[in-house]
Formats: C-alpha cells, sequence, structure tokens
C-alpha cells in the first residue's frame, strides 16, 4: 500500500522541488549538454578554433580496436569491484548481526574505510604491493610468489580491483546491516521451529526479504565502479602494464586532459553516459521484478 | 615592543611599500616543487632585488602537465599568466596555438632588448627555434640522458669499475657478467621512452619521425620502427626476459632501485645528479648514454628533456617589456652557471658552461660535465635536433604500453614498435585536424 499526500494548486510544490532541479540543471543537464555538444567538433586546446566533424569523433573511436578493448576491460573490472565489495559486506554483515557483545566495536571499524578517499587508498594499496619495498611484496616473497603487477596484467587488475572494493566495504556493509536487522525476528524463529537450518533460512527467507538493499546497492556499485575509481587507477597503474586498466573513465580522462584531445573526451563522456543509462535502465527493467518490497 | 616602533619609522616603512604598487606585475606559472622550487624562488627573488620597474611573482600549478592544463583552462578563461612553463613534449601544443602565445624573439624585438640567440647552446636552442632560426620559446631547464654506474656493484661482481661501458656491446658483456655473479638488478631505467627510443634515434643519426622528426610540418608521421630502434628495444627485450634489465615503470620509480644501491647500472637524465648524490651510499659515476657500435654515423648527439618557458598573448606592452627583461635575467651566465650546479640542468648558454668551468666546479665534481659534452661535441642533424610531435604526451602513452608488452616478453620488438607507430599516427593525424 501506498501513502500519497495531496497538494493543493502547482506553486507550492513546484517551490519544494525548485532547489533540487536548480541543482540537476546546473551541475547535471548543462555539461551533459556541453559535452554533447562538444562531441560534434574537433576544438584546439586553447579554444582558438574549431571544427565541426559531425559524428566524427564517434566515428574515430568506435573504428578503435583498443577503445573497445577498453569496455570489457570496464566490463571485467565494474562486475569485479561490485561482487567483491557487495559480496565481503553481505559476509561481514550477516556474522555481524549475530554478534550479541562488542557488535559496536566491529561496526565502527569496519565502516572506518568509507572515511579514505580513492586516491589515498590507491596510495596505501599501492605502498603495500610496491615491487620493491612493499610488505605483502615482500611476504609473498617468502613464499616463493614474484609479485610485480608493473608487468603483469592480472596482478594489476587484482591490485586495483581490491584497492577499489575497500572502501566500498564499508558502504555495503553499513546498508546490508540495516537491512537485516529490518528483517521481522518472528519470520527467522518460525523458519527455525520448522527444522529450517542457517543456510536454508538465509537462502529462501534473509536473502529474499533483503532484495530491495541489494537491488539498490547494485544500481550504487556500478555506477561507482564505472565513475569513481578513477582516483585508484591513476595512482596505482595510471591504466597500465600495457592497456590492462585503462576503463572508459580513465580514458576520458588521459584523452582530455594528458592529450588535449577533448572533441574525443567529449563524445567518450557521452559514450559513457549512454552506457551507464542503459544499465541502469536494464537493472530497473528486468532485475527489479525479481526485488520484494 | 610596540613602543619601540616610532611614527616616523612606520611611515618610512609604508614609503618604501608604496612603490609596489606602482610596478608592473608579471605572472609567472611553474611546475617545480621541493628543493627546485626553492630555487625558483630565489632566481625570482634576486631579480625583483635587481630592479624596481617590474615585480615578478612565480605561482606553482602543479607537476608538468597540470602547469599546462592550467596555463589553457586560464587562457580560455581570459586569465592567463605572463609566462608559462611548458615541458618539452608541450612544445608542438603550445607552437601549433598562434594567437596564444608571443614568440620570444618577436617579444625581444618589440621590447627593444639586447638579445643573442646564438648564446645558447645550440642543441638546447634547437629544440625550441622555427626551422629557419627562430626562437620560439625561452629554454630553462634542460636535461639529457646519461648512464649512471654504481662502481661497488661492479666491483662486488668482479668487474674492472673503470671498464669501458661506451657501447651497448659493451654494456652486454657486463650484464652478462653481472647476472653470473647473481645481481638481482644488472640493469634499470628511468623515462623509457625519451632515453631508448628519443634519445636512441637522435643518438645514432636515424629519424623518429618523418618531416624532421615533425620540424618542417604537421604531416610528420612516426618512423621509430627502423632496424636501429628494433635492434634495440629487442636487445634490451632479451635482457629483461634474461633478469638483466629490471623494469621498474614508466615515470623515474627506477632511480629508487638505483639509489639504494640495488641496480649495478641505471640510465637516467642528467638531471638525477642532486638526487643520487643525496641518497647513494655507494661509489657512483656518470658515463656518457651507451650506443651501438657499428651503427653509421654514432654516437650523434643526444637531445634534451625539460621545459621551456612561453610568453602567453594578450598582455600589455609594459607587462612583455617586464618579462623581457625577465627572462634576459634568466639567462644570464651568473644564473645560469648557479642553476646548472644546483641541480644538474644543462647550462643552456655556452658562457654559462664557462663559468662554471672557470670557477671548477668540473674539476671538483668529475662527471658533471659528460652530458654537456655529450649534447654539444657535434652539431645537431635534422635527426638530432629535437622532436616537434603534437599530442607528443599521449603518443608517449602509447610507447609505454608498447614497450610494456616487449619486456613482459608478449610481443617481439619489431611487431611492437609497429603498432606503436600505428597508433602514434593516429594521433598525429588528430592533431593535424585540430590544428588545421
Amino acid at each position: 500500500m501506498e501513502k500519497r499526500v495531496l497538494f493543493k494548486g502547482i506553486w507550492l510544490p513546484l517551490l519544494l522541488i525548485l532547489p533540487q532541479i536548480v541543482i540537476t540543471a546546473v551541475f547535471f543537464f548543462y555539461p551533459a549538454g556541453q559535452a554533447i555538444w562538444q562531441s560534434l567538433f574537433i576544438p584546439d586546446p586553447f579554444g582558438l578554433s574549431s571544427r565541426f566533424v559531425g559524428l566524427g569523433n564517434f566515428d574515430y573511436l568506435l573504428s578503435d580496436p583498443y577503445y573497445r578493448a577498453s569496455f570489457v576491460t570496464t566490463a571485467i573490472f565494474s562486475t569485479l569491484v561490485t561482487l567483491v565489495s557487495m559480496g565481503v559486506a553481505l559476509y561481514l554483515a550477516v556474522l555481524a548481526d549475530r554478534l550479541i557483545k562488542g557488535s559496536g566495536t566491529y561496526r565502527t571499524l569496519l565502516i572506518w574505510p568509507y572515511a579514505v578517499a580513492p586516491a589515498v587508498a590507491g596510495v596505501l594499496w599501492l605502498f603495500m604491493f610496491n615491487t620493491r619495498v612493499g610488505v605483502v611484496t615482500w611476504y609473498l616473497g617468502l613464499l616463493g610468489y614474484d609479485w610485480n603487477h608493473v608487468l603483469n596484467e592480472g596482478e594489476a587488475m587484482g591490485l586495483v580491483v581490491v584497492a577499489s572494493a575497500w572502501g566500498r566495504i564499508s558502504y555495503n556493509f553499513l546498508f546490508f546491516l540495516a537491512g537485516l536487522q529490518a528483517i521481522p525476528k518472528s519470520v527467522i524463529e518460525a523458519a527455525a521451529i520448522d527444522g529450517a537450518r542457517f543456510w536454508t533460512r538465509f537462502r529462501t527467507i534473509v536473502f529474499p526479504l533483503l532484495s530491495p538493499t541489494t537491488f539498490f546497492l547494485l544500481v550504487v556499485n556500478i555506477v561507482y565502479a564505472f565513475f569513481e575509481t578513477f582516483g585508484v587507477i591513476h595512482t596505482i597503474t595510471s591504466g597500465g602494464p600495457q592497456q590492462a586498466t585503462t576503463i572508459l573513465v580513465y580514458k576520458v580522462y588521459s584523452d582530455g586532459f594528458v592529450g588535449q584531445d577533448l572533441g574525443s573526451s567529449a563524445a567518450q563522456s557521452v559514450i559513457l553516459l549512454v552506457v551507464v543509462s542503459i544499465l541502469t535502465i536494464i537493472q530497473f527493467k528486468y532485475i527489479e521484478r525479481r526485488v520484494h518490497y | 615592543m610596540k613602543a619601540g616602533i616610532s611614527p616616523i619609522a612606520f611611515l618610512c616603512a609604508l614609503a618604501a611599500a608604496t612603490p609596489v604598487a606602482a610596478q608592473t606585475e608579471i605572472e609567472f606559472w611553474h611546475a617545480f616543487t621541493g628543493r627546485l622550487g626553492e630555487l625558483v624562488a630565489e632566481q625570482v627573488d634576486s631579480f625583483n632585488a635587481s630592479q624596481s620597474d617590474y615585480v615578478v611573482t612565480a605561482t606553482h600549478k602543479g607537476n608538468y602537465s597540470e602547469t599546462l592544463n592550467a596555463g589553457i583552462a586560464a587562457f580560455r578563461a581570459g586569465e592567463q599568466p605572463d609566462i608559462l612553463m611548458v615541458f618539452e613534449v608541450g612544445t608542438a601544443t603550445m607552437m601549433a596555438a598562434q594567437g596564444a602565445i608571443v614568440p620570444v624573439y618577436q617579444l625581444m624585438q618589440d621590447a627593444g632588448a639586447d638579445f643573442d640567440p646564438d648564446a645558447f647552446i645550440g642543441s638546447v636552442k634547437g629544440y625550441y627555434t622555427t626551422t629557419d632560426g627562430q626562437m620560439l620559446s625561452m629554454p630553462f631547464n634542460s636535461s639529457t640522458p646519461v648512464l649512471w654506474v654504481n662502481r661497488d656493484a661492479l666491483s662486488a661482481a668482479g668487474i674492472d669499475p673503470d671498464t669501458d661501458l661506451s657501447t651497448w656491446q659493451q654494456v652486454g658483456a657486463v650484464l652478462d657478467q653481472l647476472k653470473e655473479a647473481g645481481s638481482d638488478c644488472p640493469m634499470t631505467t628511468a623515462w623509457q621512452s625519451w632515453i631508448h627510443l628519443e634519445n636512441l634515434s637522435a643518438y645514432h643519426d636515424v629519424p623518429f619521425a618523418t618531416q624532421d622528426n615533425g620540424f618542417a610540418g604537421l604531416d610528420t608521421e612516426l618512423a621509430f620502427n627502423g632496424p636501429v630502434q628494433v635492434q634495440h628495444i629487442q636487445a634490451m627485450g632479451d635482457w629483461a626476459r634474461d633478469g638483466k634489465f629490471i623494469y621498474a615503470g614508466r615515470r623515474n620509480e627506477g632511480g629508487a632501485n638505483f639509489r639504494a644501491g640495488e641496480c649495478a647500472l641505471f640510465t637516467e637524465s642528467s638531471a638525477g645528479y642532486a638526487g643520487i648524490k643525496s641518497e647513494a651510499q655507494f661509489d657512483f659515476e656518470v658515463r656518457p648514454l651507451p650506443y651501438w657500435e657499428g651503427v653509421e654515423g654514432a654516437p650523434r648527439n643526444t637531445i634534451i628533456g625539460g621545459a621551456s618557458l612561453w610568453v602567453m598573448a594578450g598582455q600589455t606592452d609594459e607587462e612583455y617589456k617586464g618579462v623581457a627583461a625577465f627572462l634576459n635575467f634568466l639567462s644570464s651566465p651568473e644564473i645560469q652557471a648557479k642553476w646548472h650546479q644546483d641541480t644538474g640542468y644543462l647550462p643552456i648558454t655556452k658562457a654559462a658552461g664557462d663559468l662554471t668551468r672557470e670557477q671548477g666546479f668540473y674539476d671538483a665534481n668529475p662527471g658533471t660535465d659528460i652530458a654537456v659534452t655529450q649534447m654539444t661535441a657535434k652539431e645537431p642533424t635534422a635527426n638530432s635536433k629535437g622532436l616537434r610531435l603534437g599530442s607528443f604526451d599521449q603518443i608517449r602513452g602509447i610507447i609505454d604500453e608498447e614497450l610494456e608488452a616487449v619486456w613482459a616478453g608478449d610481443k617481439d620488438a619489431q611487431t611492437a614498435l609497429n603498432t606503436a607507430v600505428e597508433r602514434g599516427n593516429q594521433l598525429l593525424r588528430r592533431f593535424e585536424q585540430a590544428n588545421r
């Protein structure tokens, strides 16, 4: 059942949502519109001249095999970041939910990493896995494993995934824990009396009841992995080795700010916008159907 | 004590401070931090103290790329500084921006300043002049790659530390000996594209790109997939496979390994001097960059890295006069000689080099003149004057990616360099389109 409040007239509701509309217009619609407009041109860096090329920038990008490969890299990266950060968070939340003593301390400690900015997190992880002075590298060396993410593509991907997922686990943990605590104890107790073991209870009762939270986190985490992991990539690998960790948003940066190719950079932003919109629509259309509120 | 300051002294102080407002202010954006930042501030202070018409304000704007971006963004907003420091790979971008810059030769002419472009070292000046010899930007900090040797590491492996390392053939033999003696890091490098492709090409007098390495026109194409470059990259790739060449990263990450004494040989900029001198706990030495014996015309001269100062358009004549005075001050022998001795960057004028020699610096610090000799011993050719390529920062990124494929053993040198040339050419064509 839904609750609805009806306003009389149109001015009061308009006034109430005005701040949100203004903010969205100034910080989203205007820049997005600019990006779409710029993507049709090849400007020189100083803005002295600009050549209209129609869809030339898109044509140039989509015929570039390295740009297309970046889609695959982004898909792998986003999937891994989402799975790792949500999986670990759910596991920790289930454990913390069962705790009776000291749960506050665990919760506080688990939430801490969220306060660390992605770029700083990147530097921290890089330091631990530094090929020369890293602590983890040294221990791996003792075990006979030669860690070298500077040349090994798989290791580089693993490192940026872990560094990106780490701070995110806290955020997901908070939501999962709140979701778990909102599940009525009586339902679980009833199932326990019927003889359902922990795993059965989790699979048939807890997880379905948690689905709104899971769905929300899925959407938010994919958007995070697409856009906000830039700092981690920039500090740890700069997209390397070769192109192993060049995700789409990193390429927007490097073409725009290193290459001063604003036309291509704008076109990439537009493509990214379309990709994320499609992903979100798919999620709401197909996955949300399985969500029970 | 407050009572100690008399009203008269206060007025005097005010009077002394007031003329500042009448001085013309000149804004200078640079990319230096730490020790280098302090040295730049020192230069600016001594200029400000030397005359009373102009005040230069130096502002740090982040690393090289960030400084260039800040300058570009400021120009778009009409808030550009008078002087912008731009690294050498941004040269083509600045050059193509006619309307955004004032060429230095023009500036000096208009300001009626006494300016002699021939005072500068040819291979430094060449990087920043047009094909007909007009100077576009003022060279500031320039360095060139050399070979750094850990003498203790050679001795420990039973190798005579004075052994000849002039050619890559000799270096190869020493790497074999080091590896056999159990060295974990016989050789490492910084700035792989700059040293092992750009300088390699100039040093062996082969083109890095067509159209005189881009000096003669925007329709230039990359050409670094020739036999000399392939031979070198293949040799490096083989050394990497055998653990004789250790790859540490795209920038100067290898420096930490060398300074800690882990690596025996290290190819790095001559400006690595300050850092190595302060940190190395071992006997080190500078040698000229090796060349391949048997390549005709080698060794020629190496080319520079570093930055130059560009004068931005849209300022008043009065400010340009001040800029001209400041640039002339910076290139004076005393200032340049001090800069060269403090930092390991090259002296940009012949006079500064001579002054340094007279002051006895080279005798007291053997090897510090090797970079100068390496660059100036021979007149630069069309292949060794420098590089002028659009989107060059990104092309270097592509080269880094492809070289990593060689070091990892995923590609052979010829395939990797062919791919790099092909991908880089696409960027050059985009740059040509944007600047037509």
